[in-house]
């Protein structure tokens, strides 16, 4: 199965953390997903939650709003990709990942790609 | 006709009965489509139903009923056309079915499997043994949803989207390694605990099946994983409290402690088979919780049996049982220990630290040890209070009328 694996950092606890032991371990970590093999991907580090802007459309409208999309304690940080059989390995793979220890790794199975098509099939693109 | 038509109802139901979670269990492990294999199963029973009275029972029933259940399977996976499930995966399965419903009397055992499944951390933590109650012993949400005290609809649509669960997460059906086999092993009997316990607490018919059904989970796991001595532990555990079933109620009704229950009813084949679980499980090594707890049980139990003083045993084991849990429950317990070897005032001095704890507020039988040590140290007035929180406090009419006999006794004392 496919996940994509969520990184969410709390940024306190990050910023108190030793930068050049976690650069470290990223770097072997990096290693370790690209030596995985197909499915398994290294995403890129995204900038901190305080350069984030928020966007909705409502009634034709936009709204522009500075900040992260929740005002929560650990926030969206980055990503990576795996392709494993079942949840205990994708498990494995999120306790592997340095940012574990600052935060929490959202484990998220990509929808089959047969269902979206059964989905449309039954929903028809018009009918929303 | 009717009689070929009971025969087969008979026999359906027979194959229900013992072969329902090992049906399932097989059907799963491949798809991990839970409500999928129950549904072909249903149909697979209800197509028994037809046409068994015609042709008469197979010689193999589970098989047929596998080979039914498969075709169901198969066809509900083609017509989905999904990816999930590719025809190379749809020839596998076919091929495996042939070849249990073929060659083998047995079919391959996954109902552990299916339970690690049910108890994976990843499934909600309260819905870990309902899910193991339905999908291994069959019992209906309704039924459930009675022993839980959950309303049969709620019951109903978090069985549903916990299985799901299993199948969208991708929750894998297999005993876990050795690494994780410890903590996951934790859950699949703290779910089966947990049925249990619920069916002591209440009374009825109803809560003697689950409790029956409990432990005969606990003994499938033991068979099956005889080298974890703390799958003894706990199904030792529930037949020292079941062997108590028939002494912890009087004729009137009226709840009755250990201490006072009649020796003579307390069932000895039930006994002897939890003293000999415990044995074995102690031989494998580091005792658990559940080992530890099984041999408190078996410790008051010898003590009324024979008379000896295992009171210092008891405290001991409640000392390595505290520290290893950690728990309030295991505390209180404790200081219970402590109170009968050293006596209520020692024991009420070691409470005092409980008291602080915000999880004790709503807890009976805190409430109730502290009424019954108050008592015992001669504070009539503050037992007097404690009892009548614990009254409050109480669910059960036969613990109420207890209490109540002993808050009685305290105005007679003074």
């Amino acid at each position: 199965m496919r996940y994509m694996m969520l990184i969410h950092h709390d940024e306190e606890a990050l910023a108190n953390a030793s930068r050049q032991q976690l650069w470290a371990e990223y770097a072997a970590f990096n290693e370790a997903l690209a030596k995985a093999g197909a499915g398994f991907a290294a995403g890129e580090r995204l900038e901190s939650s305080v350069a984030a802007t928020t966007v909705r459309v409502r009634d034709g409208s936009s709204q522009v709003l500075d900040g992260p999309y929740a005002d929560t304690k650990e926030q969206f940080a980055g990503y990576f990709m795996i392709d494993v059989p079942d949840l205990d390995e994708a498990i494995t793979w999120a306790r592997r990942c340095p940012s574990a220890k600052y935060g929490a790794i959202e484990i998220r199975p990509f929808t089959p790609e047969g269902r979206w098509s059964s989905a449309w099939a039954k929903q028809g693109p018009n009918r929303s | 006709m009717v009689d070929a038509f009971e025969q087969a109802h008979k026999a359906a139901e027979r194959v229900a009965r013992e072969s329902y979670g090992r049906l399932l269990a097989f059907l799963v492990v491949r798809t991990r489509d839970v409500a999928g294999a129950e549904d072909a199963l249903a149909d697979a029973f209800a197509a028994a139903l037809r046409t068994w009275p015609v042709r008469g029972v197979p010689d193999k029933p589970d098989a047929w009923l596998l080979t039914a259940a498969r075709h169901r399977q198969t066809d509900a996976a083609r017509r989905r056309q999904t990816q999930e499930v590719s025809e190379e995966h749809l020839r596998i399965m076919a091929e495996e079915i042939e070849h249990a419903s073929n060659t083998a009397d047995e079919i391959p055992d996954r109902r552990l499997a299916l339970m690690f499944a049910c108890a994976h951390p990843a499934i909600e933590a309260g819905m870990r043994a309902p899910l193991i109650l339905q999908t291994i012993l069959g019992l209906t949400a309704d039924e459930i949803a009675a022993a839980f005290l959950i309303p049969s609809a709620t019951m109903g649509q978090r069985l549903v989207r916990a299985k799901t669960r299993i199948r969208q997460a991708g929750i894998p059906l297999r005993v876990p390694d050795r690494d994780d086999l410890p903590a996951r092993l934790d859950a699949v009997l703290e779910a089966i605990y947990a049925a249990y316990s619920k069916a002591w607490g209440e009374i009825g018919d109803g809560s003697s099946a689950l409790a029956g059904e409990a432990i005969w989970l606990a003994r499938l796991v033991v068979s099956l994983l005889p080298e974890e001595p703390e799958a003894k532990g706990v199904l030792a555990l529930m037949l020292y409290t079941e062997a108590r079933r028939a002494a912890r109620r009087d004729s009137a009704g009226t709840f009755v402690p250990l201490d006072e229950q009649d020796v003579g009813l307390w069932d000895e084949r039930q006994l002897q088979t939890a003293e000999a679980l415990l044995h074995d499980a102690n031989v494998y090594g580091p005792s658990g919780r559940y080992q530890l707890e099984a041999a408190i049980q078996s410790a008051h139990m010898a003590r009324r049996v024979s008379g000896r003083d295992t009171r210092r045993a008891i405290l001991t084991l409640y000392d390595h049982l505290l520290a290893l849990t950690g728990s309030p429950v295991a505390a209180l317990n404790r200081a219970v220990a402590l109170g009968a070897v050293e006596g209520p005032v020692a024991a009420l001095d070691r409470m005092g630290a409980l008291a602080s704890d915000k999880r004790m507020v709503g807890y009976q039988p805190y409430w109730a040890v502290r009424g019954h040590l108050l008592a015992q140290a001669g504070r009539h007035t503050e037992a007097y209070e404690a009892l009548t929180v614990a009254i409050g406090l109480s669910t059960d009419e036969a613990v109420k009328r207890y209490l109540a006999g002993k808050r009685e006794a305290l105005g007679a004392l003074e």
